[in-house]
């Protein structure tokens, strides 16, 4: 069966192109992923993530768990409602997911991890969570809603219940506000200003069409992922997978390696591997005509040094990039090979494009 | 729904032709394809002077979502390619059948082989279903 979100009906009447995704009936866009991606960039678009997955996570050892769980720490997070961007990795190192969790308050953090990753996911986290005082919920009902852009701001403010206007202005980067069923983080998946806002199911349809009404364009998943690569964003499944560490994925700057005694699981491994990883995770920018996609071979010298992760076509750059793991650590260029072509492109260090400007 | 002209021929692999009258056809990608692919953002055009055999791969059209194969529907010598899609690929998502042309070709064979715009419509509507 074909899971489908609470708004599925609303995107069908906005002209949703809709497809399937990892099980999911979801829209690839409204009409075109240039413009949506385009007023992302200038204004503002929504996205329905409500496939993503939300936990709960209560009790007296939800901090000592997620340090743990986790290879970043939440000891770094010094008020309540701040989020932590991490991965939780096997005991080899190998990624099995990246996520964000937001710790509340002492005995409550929040955790949103992938739609496609939700079975493992929680099967391990359970698994893990056993040896603590604590439970892990998985709260029916919600539906998950991103607002993303430089007018995100003012456009979601405009829509909110009064009490939710001045929280929200005024929400700090990577942090949440909660307010009954109503979790507003200022955090995105696009490399803009923006929120992601988890809601009841009572709520999101006239949400969803309030957003439109001030003017948010409907942005389906295509937008999402020429977005999310333009910031230099990883994709789990693409970019990295439990066969992948946070040293071949460009995502060595989420682990704490600080302070030593912290335990988390794959800490032995990570060490062993941080003196042999002899990879690097970089950006690519074609050159020439065409378009980079995932699994493109690499070539340095004529010598294959690896595989395109990621890749697409850059609205904002109006030039190919993508996401690459080579076995060279100096070169600034490479070619890639394009079906019968082999083609140059730049190798540079992501995000390709911030705040809506183009560093490239 | 999908704007398919009565007076053009079809192949199922969604290209069309247009009998120009003088032994030479205009080909492009029907006005469904470019709808399915979406936004185009590169196209690679056949090679002037190619000899075509019907289905031969013959150039690919690119969106910010996928890659997909061109095939020749006619037999033939490729005579004049529209550059313009070099730099303009939305061409086609504009206009499928007059500016965004992909190529002309002086025919070897006929153009007995391929779908009328009824037969077409089938097909599309048998794969939007």
């Amino acid at each position: 069966m074909i899971k489908k979100t609470f708004l599925n009906a609303i995107h069908r009447e906005f002209g949703g192109k809709m497809v399937e995704f990892g099980g999911w009936d979801m829209p690839v866009h409204y009409g075109s992923q240039v413009k949506e991606h385009e007023l992302v960039r200038s204004d503002a678009g929504m996205f329905d993530v409500s496939h993503m997955t939300v936990l709960d996570l209560k009790g007296v050892d939800v901090k000592p768990f997620l340090k743990k769980l986790l290879a970043n720490n939440v000891d770094k997070l010094k008020a309540p409602g701040k989020g932590l961007y991490s991965c939780m990795l096997t005991p080899e190192a190998g990624v099995i997911d990246d996520l964000i969790t937001y710790v509340m308050a002492e005995d409550w953090s929040r955790m949103v991890v992938n739609a496609s990753t939700r079975e493992k996911d929680v099967a391990w986290i359970r698994k893990i969570a056993a040896d603590f005082d604590m439970t892990v919920e998985e709260p029916e009902g919600l539906c998950m809603v991103a607002v993303q852009g430089p007018n995100a701001t003012d456009k979601l403010v405009s829509v909110v219940g009064e009490a939710c206007k001045t929280p929200i202005s005024e929400l700090k980067m990577f942090t949440a506000y909660s307010n009954g069923e109503w979790f507003v983080a200022r955090t995105g998946y696009t490399g803009e200003n923006g929120f992601e806002v988890i809601l009841p199911e009572a709520d999101v349809s006239a949400f969803w069409v309030a957003l439109a009404e001030a003017g948010v364009q409907p942005c389906g998943l295509g937008a999402r992922d020429t977005l999310r690569l333009e910031a230099g964003l990883n994709l789990y499944g693409n970019d990295m997978d439990e066969t992948i560490s946070p040293l071949a994925c460009g995502l060595e700057w989420t682990v704490a390696w600080a302070p030593e005694e912290r335990d988390f699981i794959g800490r032995e491994a990570l060490t062993a591997l941080k003196g042999t990883e002899n990879r690097r995770f970089v950006g690519l920018i074609l050159e020439g005509k065409g378009v980079l996609r995932e699994h493109q071979k690499v070539m340095i010298n004529g010598e294959e040094v690896g595989e395109l992760t990621s890749g697409t076509f850059s609205p904002t750059m109006q030039k190919a990039i993508g996401l690459a793991r080579i076995s060279d650590l100096e070169a600034a260029e490479c070619d890639v090979q394009i079906r019968n072509k082999s083609l140059k492109a730049k190798i540079v260090a992501a995000p390709f494009v911030r705040n809506g400007e183009a560093r490239y | 729904m999908s704007n398919i002209p009565s007076e053009l021929y079809y192949a199922k692999s969604h290209e069309w032709v247009r009998d120009d009258g003088d032994g030479n056809v205009t080909i492009g990608v029907s006005d469904y394809a470019q709808s399915q692919l979406g936004d185009l953002v590169f196209i690679e055009l056949p090679e002037v002077d190619a000899d075509l055999a019907i289905k031969d791969e013959c150039g690919v059209i690119e969106s910010v979502k996928a890659a997909s194969d061109m095939y020749s529907p006619v037999a033939g010598t490729v005579i004049e390619v529209n550059e313009v899609l070099n730099d303009a690929p939305e061409t086609v998502n504009d206009d499928a059948y007059g500016d965004g042309w992909v190529a002309k070709i002086k025919l070897s064979g006929d153009l007995s082989h391929l779908l009328s715009a009824d037969n077409y419509t089938a097909i599309v509507d048998a794969e939007s279903e």
